[in-house]
């Protein structure tokens, strides 16, 4: 890699107010306003049909948000901008590729309305190809690429115009779970190595942890939170973004002076200006298994999941509802077995009710 | 044996269907070269009909092919934006579009030709020239042309290959001729094959719409069945067939090609 794909960063991002109505009346996005830093990765993680695409595509060019919202990069006010000025990258949940054209001419065509000389273009693609991990592919055609490679060339195709942003709408979500994984891994390497401004479309919370700088968790057209993969993770700020966000627990309780009170006993928490009913998260991976003879909570398990790296419990009894607990492959217990339940009061979060 | 015998059975048959349809077209043509049909084969065989043919009707082979080259030409330039237009936008108003342009396809020839006589009547020179021959075939073939292309787009994601072009920073025009008219080949391939065929060998349209002067070949034909000597007419056929044959295999010879390549 060199020095050039090192020395550039992209623009910084700013949507001001960008709500989105379609024609036939339907709220797709309410206002939203986000700031991406130069260099950036930003998530927009949620279910389908949460507005996340809508927005993504608003900052591409593809769509116009209603009026009184502004896109900007950097200081430039761009909502008018036609998508083919932006000087975006954007890479397609389907790819894109153009089947008329072979590998290189693909990465190559954006470079055409640049001013690139031939000569250019032709090292530019080498780089790509290089740095995409497809070299010998050059003179395929597009048919003849795996799915995994045809991510790839969609991805060298965005980058190698240098845009000011890359725009991913779920770039890996067509491909099989094990090469997700591996091109996830790919794709994370390859946005820290070029340092670039990019947003990244997706439905899925794993993908969401792994790439984001920052994660912006979207429900029904709206930002449920935004924050970095741990604060999302661990300090959730509603029962929609906890579950949506990796499993969770969540119960209900009476908050008392430091102690949450269960249907099965009692849990310790963190000093908290919640009083009275109250609705708690807890990861399953943060409870522990004790003996029950003297655990302040206790159930009883009503099934075991061995999935291999872990096992998880059902606990019921312990809660209004049963309680997932995650415990260690080697922790020998039965369906039946009646235990106690310990956990950390800082891995316990009260979440405000009244939601659905 | 029993598989033998349903094989010869279905050649049988199949022979039977072929010669149904060939052997018609075989007499005619034979007649074509007969000094005197009445007479039959005995009376031997002549090329003077092909001759007088020629030297009859030469213009209106002539004029059908630039009819239908120009009616290609047309179709191409009309048709293909328009499919690309009335695809990408979507929606109710280019449906009701779509349908319109389909419209013809339902009317019949001699509705469509009273039509365009009715408005164009005034505009006498524009009537006399085969110009007016042009526009009713292309109101007639414009819908195939549409049609095929629309399919086409349909089975590629043409627009996902338009915004993804456009990202690029693509010009709506390169993004047509450099994306868009390449992926849908095929079906232009298809459109254009079906496009010269009909305006070819259209008839009824036409037959309204000529003058005595903007004669096409297959209005000549049926002017030679009605005014000539059976074996003019024929020898016509023949002259019909061997003209249009080549053309239509060579260019189903090309769309295949064109398939292959893709």
């Amino acid at each position: 890699m060199n020095g050039q794909v090192h020395g550039y960063h992209g623009v910084a991002v700013r949507i001001a107010g960008c709500g989105k109505t379609f024609g036939d009346g339907t709220r797709a996005l309410e206002p939203v306003s986000l700031d991406i830093a130069r260099g950036e990765t930003l998530v927009l993680l949620g279910p389908s049909g949460c507005g996340k695409t809508t927005l993504l595509r608003m900052v591409a060019g593809l769509e116009t948000p209603d009026s009184g919202g502004r896109i900007f990069f950097n200081d430039a006010d761009v909502t008018h901008v036609p998508i083919e000025q932006r000087n975006v990258g954007m890479v397609f949940q389907s790819y894109a590729l153009f089947p008329n054209m072979n590998v290189a001419d693909n990465i190559a065509y954006g470079l055409k309305f640049r001013g690139t000389s031939a000569q250019e273009r032709t090292a530019r693609v080498a780089e790509l190809v290089a740095l995409t991990g497809i070299e010998g592919l050059e003179h395929r055609r597009i048919d003849q690429l795996s799915g995994g490679q045809r991510q790839r060339v969609a991805l060298a195709r965005a980058v190698a115009v240098r845009p000011s942003v890359l725009l991913l709408d779920e770039p890996l979500t067509a491909l099989d779970a094990a090469l997700r994984e591996r091109l996830r891994s790919e794709l994370n390497r390859l946005l820290r190595t070029l340092g670039i401004t990019a947003i990244y479309v997706t439905h899925d919370q794993a993908e969401a942890m792994a790439l984001g700088d920052r994660i912006v968790v979207m429900r029904k057209g709206a930002i449920a939170q935004v924050g970095a993969p741990r604060d999302i993770y661990f300090a959730p700020a509603s029962r929609f973004v906890a579950e949506f966000v990796g499993a969770a627990n969540i119960l209900e309780g009476v908050s008392s002076s430091g102690t949450l009170t269960l249907r099965g006993g009692r849990l310790a928490i963190e000093k908290t200006s919640v009083e009275g009913p109250a609705l708690a998260m807890v990861r399953p991976e943060s409870i522990a298994i004790v003996a029950a003879g003297n655990a302040s909570l206790t159930g009883e398990v009503t099934s075991v999941s061995f999935v291999g790296d872990r096992q998880r419990l059902s606990v019921s009894g312990a809660a209004d509802r049963t309680i997932m607990v995650d415990v260690p492959n080697t922790l020998m217990v039965k369906a039946g077995d009646r235990v106690g339940l310990s956990v950390d009061p800082s891995a316990i979060r009260l979440l405000p009710k009244g939601e659905a | 044996m029993r598989d033998r015998l349903i094989f010869s059975g279905q050649l049988l048959f199949t022979l039977l269907i072929a010669a149904f349809l060939i052997v018609p077209a075989a007499l005619s043509m034979l007649a074509g070269v007969t000094a005197n049909y009445f007479r039959g084969i005995s009376s031997g065989f002549t090329l003077q009909w092909i001759v007088q043919v020629w030297d009859l009707y030469a213009d209106t082979i002539g004029r059908s092919f630039l009819i239908a080259g120009t009616t290609l030409i047309v179709t191409l330039v009309i048709g293909v934006p328009a499919a690309y237009a009335l695809h990408v936008r979507g929606g109710r108003t280019s449906r009701a579009i779509e349908e319109i342009i389909t419209l013809p396809l339902a009317i019949p020839g001699l509705a469509i030709a009273l039509a365009l006589l009715l408005t164009y009547n005034g505009f006498s020179d524009f009537r006399r020239s085969w110009l007016f021959i042009l526009t009713g075939h292309v109101v007639f073939t414009l819908p195939f042309m549409v049609r095929s292309v629309m399919a086409i787009f349909s089975a590629i994601d043409v627009k996902t290959l338009d915004e993804s072009a456009s990202s690029l920073g693509a010009s709506p025009l390169r993004r047509f001729l450099d994306v868009i008219v390449p992926n849908a080949r095929p079906g232009i391939l298809a459109g254009s094959l079906m496009v010269v065929t009909l305006s070819l060998g259209e008839f009824n349209l036409t037959w309204m719409l000529h003058t005595p002067l903007t004669k096409t070949l297959p209005v000549g034909l049926a002017d030679s069945y009605a005014s000539m000597r059976l074996e003019v007419a024929s020898a016509y056929t023949l002259v019909f067939f061997v003209m249009i044959i080549p053309l239509l295999i060579a260019m189903q010879m090309f769309a295949t090609w064109g398939e292959v390549r893709k």
